[in-house]
């Protein structure tokens, strides 16, 4: 657990004192991520930068598992955590491998062990071995961006510190670094401290939330859903947004929405619209779900609108959106229906076959109920405030055992 | 153009070329190594800066020759000793070079010193292992310029006797025969070429990286 306790930072002297924090009090739980999010000038970086001392607090102090930072020397205090710079930092006159063996090297490993750890680690963050014989500059943004991951992961350290690592690459790939970045999380338990100004990456990425105002003022500290639901005040519902109420359905599993029956048309078969029922609405699109061998659903196909006697190709589909699974929220729900060509969302099953379709209508009704009910959450644990999850886990320690 | 006279000649005007070498080659060398620690310095402590450049400025408007005259009575040596020109020359190049470094090592990206901090250097290590190789192409082309103007100072030690290709300008100038003159400029550039040529290669020895080409 890393504990910031009354922690100010002052830049600057007499008429030109700002404060970048003001009187921070945290405590952020080990083995989750914790995302410090705010905009610019709130101190987010400043309070990161204070966890390894790359910043020294004007007051107030920092502790890593009880122990203040202060007392550990700081150069050996940062090799002990693992930290990812905004567009990666890397050394550019070493190569990729040794970028990566960086801090092994420096604790005093050989060079030839260190980079066969850095290897290794390549390959988690899901680069080929051989890209460790480039130099960064060989390397696009979204790579630097892994090998910047893999170089902080280097020495196993628990804590990792990451300032904005995601905000210099496009946004397709940040998607799949943030998917990639979830499911490394899950393999490795580490402490996390993640900045960043984007909102929606603190409530895709944190298992807490971390809301700084300007000068460093920890306007809530709650998790994704509970931010979103009930902001603390007008800056953090200003600051999420204001399609946050739409957002917040993410975190509410769809659960036992009614799944109507659809035909379906097999891709390849001949289709011609006298599959248009004659009961059907006049000029509309009839809109018929198509699949594929397995019953997976490949897009939507208008009846009326094919040409007769032609085997049915990809060509002719049109794509449809989000899918509802059985494990999918009220917001992919929502949007599958929404997304859809004929208002009707894909529901699958675990192993993505067609079972049916959900209307836009079904999934306001289980929204309406949801508000009514205690919801039905993702991981229920993650849903409590942080401070409760906390001391849930201190009355658990504290039962003999 | 006397051939014949460069043909009588050719033993001394080659001991010349050597001496030559060697004069304008040490203080280039040896202005560097100082000029590594200090310039670090400068750029480092923000109020030694000032100081620092200002110090090197002033020192490199004192002039060659008042500099050669005064040495040998701050230093005890010789008028003649060759030491003066190798002390003279070392402190323009290191006055030339205290800025180039500093200023070098200020071209290195923030975010890769901040980066060798947050990965646990310490602030010496950082410097020689991090940010100095990364100021090699700037202070290489600082190095290119104080090396070419170490090899036309060394001559002007020709008034004192220091025997190197100067000598060549004072005696066609006494003699009023210009072809030791020409001798001595086309020498005197081929020197500097061969210098040029050699901090060249050496950083692009020493700087891989910057010839790696992307190949996505």
């Amino acid at each position: 657990m890393i504990s910031f306790d009354n922690v100010s930072k002052i830049f600057g002297e007499g008429d030109h004192r700002t404060a970048a924090v003001e009187d921070l009090t945290i405590e952020i739980p080990t083995g989750k991520i914790t995302v410090f999010v705010g905009p610019s000038g709130c101190g987010k970086t400043t309070s990161l930068r204070m966890i390894n001392r790359m910043i020294e607090p004007t007051s107030g102090t920092v502790l890593i598992d009880g122990m203040d930072t202060r007392s550990i020397d700081a150069p050996k205090l940062r090799r002990g955590i693992g930290y990812v710079i905004q567009n990666a930092g890397l050394f550019p006159h070493r190569t990729v491998l040794d970028n990566v063996a960086t801090v092994p090297v420096l604790e005093g490993q050989s060079r030839k062990a260190a980079r066969a750890v850095a290897a290794e680690l390549l390959e988690r963050v899901g680069l080929p071995e051989s890209m460790g014989r480039r130099y960064p500059a060989q390397l696009s943004g979204g790579q630097q961006q892994r090998v910047g991951v893999a170089r902080a992961l280097a020495a196993d350290p628990p804590v990792m510190l990451m300032d904005e690592p995601f905000s210099a690459v496009d946004p397709v790939v940040r998607a799949q670094l943030q998917d990639e970045f979830t499911r490394l999380q899950a393999e490795l338990g580490k402490t996390i401290v993640f900045v960043t100004h984007d909102i929606d990456e603190a409530v895709k990425l944190g298992d807490a939330i971390a809301v700084l105002a300007v000068g460093g003022r920890l306007a809530q500290y709650a998790t994704p859903a509970e931010v979103l639901s009930h902001p603390a005040d007008d800056f953090v519902a200003d600051f999420v947004g204001h399609d946050r109420g739409y957002r917040a359905l993410s975190f509410t599993v769809a659960g036992n929405l009614p799944v109507r029956d659809e035909p379906t048309l097999l891709l390849g078969s001949t289709a011609d619209p006298s599959l248009v029922p004659p009961d059907a609405q006049p000029g509309e699109p009839y809109w018929v779900l198509v699949v594929d061998d397995a019953t997976q659903p490949r897009g939507w196909v208008d009846a009326r609108r094919v040409t007769g006697g032609r085997p049915l190709d990809l060509q002719d589909l049109v794509l449809g959106g989000a899918l509802v699974g059985p494990q999918s929220s009220l917001r992919t729900a929502l949007d599958a229906a929404l997304s859809s060509p004929s208002g009707r969302g894909v529901a699958i099953d675990a192993d993505s076959r067609v079972i049916g379709t959900v209307a836009a209508r079904d999934v306001l009704d289980a929204i309406e109920k949801a508000r009514l009910a205690p919801a039905v959450l993702h991981g229920a644990a993650d849903q409590r405030t942080v401070r409760a999850a906390d001391d849930a886990e201190q009355a658990a320690a504290a039962v003999p055992s | 153009m006397n051939w014949n006279w460069l043909n009588r000649n050719t033993d001394q005007i080659l001991s010349w070329l050597l001496a030559h070498l060697w004069l304008a080659a040490l203080p280039t060398l040896l202005g560097l190594l100082l000029a590594l620690p200090l310039g670090a310095l400068a750029f480092r402590y923000r109020w030694s800066y000032a100081t620092l450049i200002t110090l090197a400025g002033l020192l490199y408007t004192i002039p060659s020759l008042a500099l050669f005259v005064v040495l040998p009575g701050i230093l005890g040596t010789r008028i003649l000793n060759p030491l003066n020109v190798v002390v003279a020359l070392t402190l323009y190049t290191l006055a030339l070079l205290v800025r180039v470094v500093a200023d070098a090592l200020d071209s290195v990206p923030p975010l890769v010193r901040q980066s060798a901090t947050a990965m646990g250097y310490r602030p010496i290590r950082s410097l020689v292992t991090v940010q100095l190789p990364l100021a090699i192409p700037v202070i290489g082309a600082g190095l290119r310029v104080a090396a070419v103007s170490n090899v036309s100072l060394v001559s002007v030690a020709a008034l004192l006797g220091v025997p190197q290709l100067g000598q060549l300008f004072l005696v066609g100038f006494q003699l009023n025969f210009y072809t030791p003159i020409i001798a001595g400029i086309v020498l005197c550039l081929l020197v500097a070429g061969v210098f040029d040529t050699i901090i060249l290669v050496a950083v692009r020895i020493a700087t891989p990286w910057t010839r790696a080409v992307s190949h996505r």
